[in-house]
């Protein structure tokens, strides 16, 4: 996170409270690795991969992902940030929050979307991300790469690619980051 | 005061930081003025009604560009073929709109303080003044110093949206022309002096208002040597439609003492920024070759409109309204 972001954070009443660390940087390193081959064992290779990351903390993540999977491939592999705030569904119940930059430029028809995220929670910021995935065109297929799956879906949408399974309480709240996995408490979502 | 879930009446008080919330709110639309499909569904199923007392081109098409880009749906109407010509009053107007379920009032009119006005009329809608009189014209002010900063955060290689206010410190900004009537002259000091911007004007002292108390500019003695001294020039319109024409002795002669000629450039600094908010009279407040050299960013100043206007509308109209 930078300052900036720490910055909007702090403005929008945020804060969060580590109660403990479950993986360190290492553990998520490599968890990473293994997704990467996940992710070229499910697509046969990387022919017409494209993965996009949703803003702010997937997109850290995506740009590892993509780096990892250039390097086991041996091919420059697409990536990409999404930000996906003007299409969530519950707009205008909490403050507004500032949009960070979309960087995707190029047309998806045809490609296959690895969209990665931190955290899968509601799967409601995933939703979002599909509706804002239509204006790029039609993708062949669209897989879903998280860090961490904290459970408590309420819509149909499940990981293709999961770094750790972490079963949470909706009270706690989890900070996944190259760094590492924290529990803690203070943000809901 | 911020202008998430509020009107925007009018930049005159308004805060730095409810500035730079919107100038860094319109930075993320303008990326989604850049692709392929330049629409995100945020406004869904709200009404805006575009309503136009008084002629503009650019305003209403980019107010109205705006909403659409946004998914709210787009009511307009057409003062001259409404029953405004009939005589109805302003009030009797907003309230058979109002009837038809509104979210917003984009408005231009040609009362000072009509938008206020209407905001009284209709305290459950928001209401964004597109120009009201000699008063103010928000969102002019706000492209101008989105415009502004987009600029300087290209030559100085920083990211706008980051960029805060640090940009217009010490930024040296000359307004010309026709102050006294000009909205865009009192929206465009506002901002730029809320950004940290060093404002002077430079008109014929009939172009002053009659007071300057409380604004916070200087006043140019020497209109060559402002034109050396400024960053940014700002060129306004001289208004015919508000009887500026008796305030000069000729067109000719405003020229000639405050006009951007083509001998004038030159005094120009090298990279100086030249705006207009248009329409321009071509030959009158700027020569017509002056308006097309690479310096005039009038055609950029056109196209941030769009994103500008719905960084207003969004945050007016996204946010629920404290009642």
């Amino acid at each position: 996170m930078t300052h900036h972001e720490e910055r909007q954070d702090r403005q929008r009443g945020l804060a969060f409270v580590v109660k403990s660390q479950l993986l360190t940087a290492e553990d998520v390193s490599r968890a990473m690795k293994r997704m990467a081959h996940e992710v070229i064992e499910r697509n046969q290779g990387l022919d017409n991969v494209t993965v996009v990351g949703i803003q702010r903390g997937g997109v850290a993540i995506a740009e590892q992902l993509a780096t990892l999977l250039g390097g086991i491939g041996q091919v420059a592999v697409p990536v990409a940030a999404l930000d996906v705030t003007y299409y969530r569904d519950d707009i205008g119940e909490h403050p507004l929050k500032g949009a960070s930059m979309t960087t995707l430029r190029d047309d998806l028809t045809n490609r296959t979307v690895v969209l990665v995220d931190d955290v899968l929670f509601t799967g409601r910021t995933i939703r979002a991300a599909f509706a804002a995935l239509a204006d790029w065109g039609r993708p062949t297929a669209v897989q879903l790469a998280v860090l961490v799956d904290r459970g408590h879906r309420e819509l149909p949408i499940r990981p293709d690619f999961v770094g750790k399974n972490l079963p949470t309480a909706l009270s706690e709240s989890v900070r996944a980051t190259l760094d590492g996995v924290w529990l803690g408490s203070g943000v809901a979502r | 005061m911020s202008i998430r879930g509020a009107n925007l009446l009018t930049l005159d008080g308004m805060s730095r930081e409810a500035i730079l919330d919107v100038l860094d709110t319109a930075e993320s639309f303008f990326e989604v003025n850049q692709r392929t499909i330049k629409k995100v569904p945020v406004l869904k199923g709200r009404v805006v009604a575009s309503l136009f007392f008084e002629e503009s081109t650019r305003t209403r098409l980019s107010f109205e560009t705006a909403a659409k880009r946004l998914g709210a749906d787009v009511v307009s109407l057409a003062v001259a073929s409404s029953s405004v010509k009939k005589g109805e009053s302003l009030r009797d107007t907003i309230s058979t709109i109002d009837a038809l379920g509104l979210d917003a009032v984009v408005l231009r009119h040609r009362s000072s303080g009509a938008a206020l006005q209407v905001s009284r009329y209709v305290p459950h809608v928001r209401v964004v003044n597109a120009g009201d009189g000699q008063h103010q014209h928000p969102t002019q002010g706000l492209l101008d110093a989105f415009t502004v900063r987009q600029i300087l955060a290209e030559r100085h290689g920083v990211v706008a949206s980051v960029s805060g206010s640090s940009l217009f410190e010490g930024l040296r900004v000359l307004i010309v022309g026709d102050i006294r009537h000009s909205r865009v002259a009192r929206s465009d000091i506002a901002a730029y002096s809320a950004l940290g911007a060093e404002v002077k004007v430079a008109a014929p002292g009939t172009l002053l208002p009659p007071s300057l108390e409380g604004w916070p500019v200087t006043v140019s003695s020497d209109f060559e040597e402002a034109l050396a001294w400024a960053d940014v020039v700002g060129l306004l319109r001289l208004q015919h439609e508000r009887g500026t024409g008796s305030y000069v002795p000729s067109l000719s002669e405003f020229t000639s003492t405050f006009g951007l000629t083509a001998t004038r450039v030159p005094l120009l600094k090298p990279d100086a920024i030249v705006m207009h908010p248009g329409p321009m009279n071509r030959g009158v407040e700027i020569d017509s070759d002056v308006a097309d050299l690479p310096q005039s960013v009038i055609t950029r100043q056109v196209a941030n409109g769009v994103p500008v206007r719905m960084a207003v509308l969004y945050l007016s109209l996204a946010e629920k309204k404290e009642l």
